[in-house]
């Protein structure tokens, strides 16, 4: 192949489209829809970049990916270079090449969509990360020598996983804290199989782990030990423990049994293999028809799973417009391609049940858009009389998370903002010294990305202290 | 330690590290026809626990997150007591489990520990599997000098449970429902004895549904301050799924971080025995698949 291909020819070449499992086949299975590149497919999209020597996608992306110098190297087939090139800016590549919403971060910027698609940066992220994979390529560069110094992370999800992987690498001695049976955090409990199967987060588990990472589950911090103990016993202290506290709408019949929040109806599945049932102990409700309450990836995640757990009609319920939804555009896509109905400009105002107190149906109430609030978005008016009954036997609430105060009412001293996430300054430093914290626990809930970026950000800063001290 | 403690269990022990880790059976009672004790090595739990708290337990690979309260420990020994009904496939299969065997996860203590009355006299209930978790109550009121009475309860004399532990707390009265065994009738008509000769500052009520809303529709009218431990069904344990949603005093709580324990007299029963109902049937087809395994001999039944 020519390597030195010209601008002109860059630009005609078109965005190639991720291979995909056939949508009817795929919505009763929970194997990953995307199929991934190509080595052909990933050079041929990795000749459309035009190479830009102000790269605005790389200021796009939260972590700072070499975005044009990865996809150089894939153009020119050498995919292990492209390799060392990624893992060196980004911990979990084969994690974000699959969940992070290229379309607001690197690739809304690139300058290929003025005029076209722009470059599928994020596919050929997924491509380079599972080449590296699958050739066992793991570590980016040598560790530094053993400093001796102690950190305990809390929480396994994204920000501690990077966190943890950094610190490693800086010579830090790391225990990882996590509260469920198995690591991952949200990537194993939330987020399902056919998005990011299990076996990526475990691979990138081991890899830590190699790297001299220790992980102890069933560890609750807050109850098996407080954050007192960890910082006597400890030289620095990151949490990461995330939003795991569900929200749920406040309205009428909520306690119906079929009523689920995304958090518990996601977590059966996925992290207690529910859909296995009952190979796996775990049960979950089946309905035949199922409402998501809410327009964000979890609300997709759950639609989706439940048309593949059984569901002949799953419909999302959101109460704004699909311009307005948080989701990523590929789900959404996704959803729709797999048969997900979506109920635009309607709020729930009640669940309604049987005699038996199971639910029945959903009651919402129409919609209009009113004025742009402070963030821009439309919100959404509620239009009297206009109640409409959506009926199923399984509702799933996915509008979102908080902070859980399970860590931080244990500990007074620690500074929380009136929503309860952790407050810390620009290192990602707490109130307390020598304790940092980041992801969803101090943004509320966000990306995995944006947890990834803070871990990065608190282990450099961690590191910086620790040398201080 | 018991001398049932088999030659693997001893090695290991000798080994000392990562015991931590590894929650080995001990041993292993038959406390009723469908209760038993397992005293399990989780040195951490057992340091730290107090009463009302709970563990959560996972078998192994596949199996259910279950919550357990933790009835007794032993610090020296590092264990804790769980003591499990055995109704489900899941509970079958951990009483299945002999001294020497692991069961994979064991994480807390969780929940928040018991409200503790500071003096006076208190009254102790428990019904059923429910005298396991009234024990470690008992024993902490015991240990702070409050008076201890406790009334415990079963259908007959065979399925009374912790009747000697708790007597070395204090006065215990016996119910069973057939007569075969101490007072003839509920723990309810026990209780109401108790409470018309009067001095009973506070009440301790668990054990069935129907029985904590029972003991609460007594104590109400009398005004007396009554704690009963809710076990809905739950998955994390920390406060994650939601699915232990409870309705106290019309707020919604999450029984595995607000509680367990709550104010009896503001607890929705009603909302809790419904929900309680919501696997009904996967637990009844779980079982009778399981059943059918260890007839045919694929499945290692309860062995005694």
């Amino acid at each position: 192949m020519n390597f030195k291909t010209t601008a002109k020819e860059r630009l005609q070449i078109n965005r190639q489209r991720m291979p995909e499992q056939d949508p009817i086949a795929r919505a009763s299975n929970f194997q990953e829809v995307n199929l991934g590149f190509t080595e052909h497919l990933a050079m041929l999209e990795a000749r459309r970049c035009l190479q830009c020597r102000e790269a605005r996608c790389v200021a796009g992306c939260p972590v700072t990916v070499n975005i044009p110098h990865f996809i150089k190297c894939v153009s020119e087939g050498n995919f292990a270079a492209a390799a060392e090139s990624l893992l060196r800016d980004n911990a979990l590549p084969a994690v974000t090449g699959r969940v992070c919403p290229q379309e607001t971060q690197c690739e809304i910027e690139c300058v290929r969509g003025h005029k076209g698609a722009p470059v599928a940066i994020g596919y050929l992220e997924r491509f380079v990360a599972d080449w590296a994979r699958h050739s066992q390529i793991s570590t980016a560069g040598r560790r530094e020598p053993a400093t001796g110094r102690k950190i305990a992370v809390v929480g396994s999800g994204p920000a501690g996983l990077t966190a943890a992987g950094e610190l490693a690498h800086m010579g830090h001695e790391v225990t990882i804290y996590e509260a469920l049976h198995k690591p991952g955090g949200v990537l194993v409990y939330g987020i399902p199989e056919f998005r990011l199967p299990k076996k990526i987060v475990q691979d990138e588990v081991r890899r830590l782990q190699r790297g001299g990472v220790k992980i102890e589950c069933n560890v609750v911090i807050g109850r098996t030990y407080t954050l007192q103990e960890l910082r006597g016993r400890f030289d620095g202290i990151f949490i990461a423990n995330g939003a795991g506290l569900p929200v749920f709408m406040n309205v009428p019949g909520e306690h119906l049994k079929g009523v689920y929040s995304a958090n518990e109806y996601l977590t059966r599945v996925n992290l207690m293999e529910a859909y296995e049932f009952p190979r796996a102990d775990t049960p979950v409700l089946v309905g035949k028809r199922v409402a998501v309450v809410g327009g964000g990836n979890v609300a997709m995640d759950a639609a989706r799973t439940a048309k593949r757990v059984g569901a002949d009609k799953s419909v999302i319920v959101y109460r704004r417009t699909l311009q307005e939804m948080p989701a990523r555009a590929e789900e959404v896509s996704h959803a729709g391609h797999e048969g997900i109905a979506f109920e635009f400009l309607a709020a729930p105002v009640e669940a309604l049940g049987n005699k038996d107190r199971w639910v029945t149906g959903l009651k919402c109430q129409r919609m209009k858009l009113g004025e742009p609030d402070a963030s821009g978005r439309r919100g959404p008016v509620p239009i009297p009389g206009s109640e409409f009954v959506i009926e199923c036997e399984l509702v799933i609430v996915a509008i979102g998370s908080r902070a859980n105060p399970l860590l931080t009412s244990t500990c007074p001293d620690l500074k929380l903002d009136k929503r309860g996430n952790i407050v810390v300054d620009a290192n990602g430093m707490t109130s307390l010294p020598g304790v940092f914290a980041g992801g969803d626990i101090v943004r509320g809930a966000a990306t995995v990305i944006l947890a990834m970026g803070d871990g990065k950000r608190a282990a450099r800063a961690i590191d910086v202290y620790l040398k201080q001290g | 330690m018991p001398s049932s403690q088999p030659k693997v269990l001893r090695w290991l022990l000798a080994r000392g590290a990562a015991l931590q880790f590894m929650h080995t059976v001990l041993s292993k009672r038959k406390l009723s026809p469908n209760v038993t004790r397992l005293d399990v090595l989780a040195e951490r739990i057992a340091a730290i626990r107090l009463p009302g708290q709970f563990v959560i337990v996972r078998r192994g690979d596949g199996a259910e997150r279950i919550p357990l309260t933790i009835a007794d420990s032993d610090e020296k020994a590092g264990s804790i007591t769980l003591v499990i009904q055995a109704v489900g496939k899941s509970t079958r299969e951990l009483v299945a489990l002999d001294p020497g065997e692991v069961i994979q996860d064991i994480s807390g203590p969780l929940g928040k520990p018991t409200e503790l009355a500071e003096a006076g006299h208190a009254l102790c209930i428990g019904g059923g599997v429910g005298t396991a978790v009234v024990h470690p109550i008992a024993q902490g009121l015991f240990r702070r000098g409050v008076r201890v009475t406790s009334v415990i309860g079963g259908r007959s004399k065979e399925w009374v449970i912790f009747e000697e532990e708790l007597r070395r707390l204090g006065e215990v009265v016996v119910c069973t429902d057939d007569g075969s065994y101490g007072r003839k009738g509920f723990v309810t008509d026990a209780a109401k004895d108790l409470f018309a000769a009067g001095g009973v500052n506070v009440v301790y009520a668990i054990g069935p549904v129907p029985m904590m809303r029972a003991v609460a529709g007594l104590t109400r009218p009398l005004g007396i301050h009554t704690i009963v431990s809710l076990n809905p069904v739950m998955v994390d344990g920390t406060g994650m799924c939601g699915g232990c949603r409870v309705s106290i005093g019309g707020e919604t709580k999450f029984a595995c971080v607000d509680g367990p324990e709550f104010d009896g007299h503001k607890v929705d029963f009603d909302l809790l025995w419904d929900r309680l109902g919501t696997y009904r049937k996967h637990e009844e087809h779980s079982l009778t698949r399981h059943e059918e395994a260890c007839r045919i001999g694929l499945q290692k039944p309860e062995g005694y």
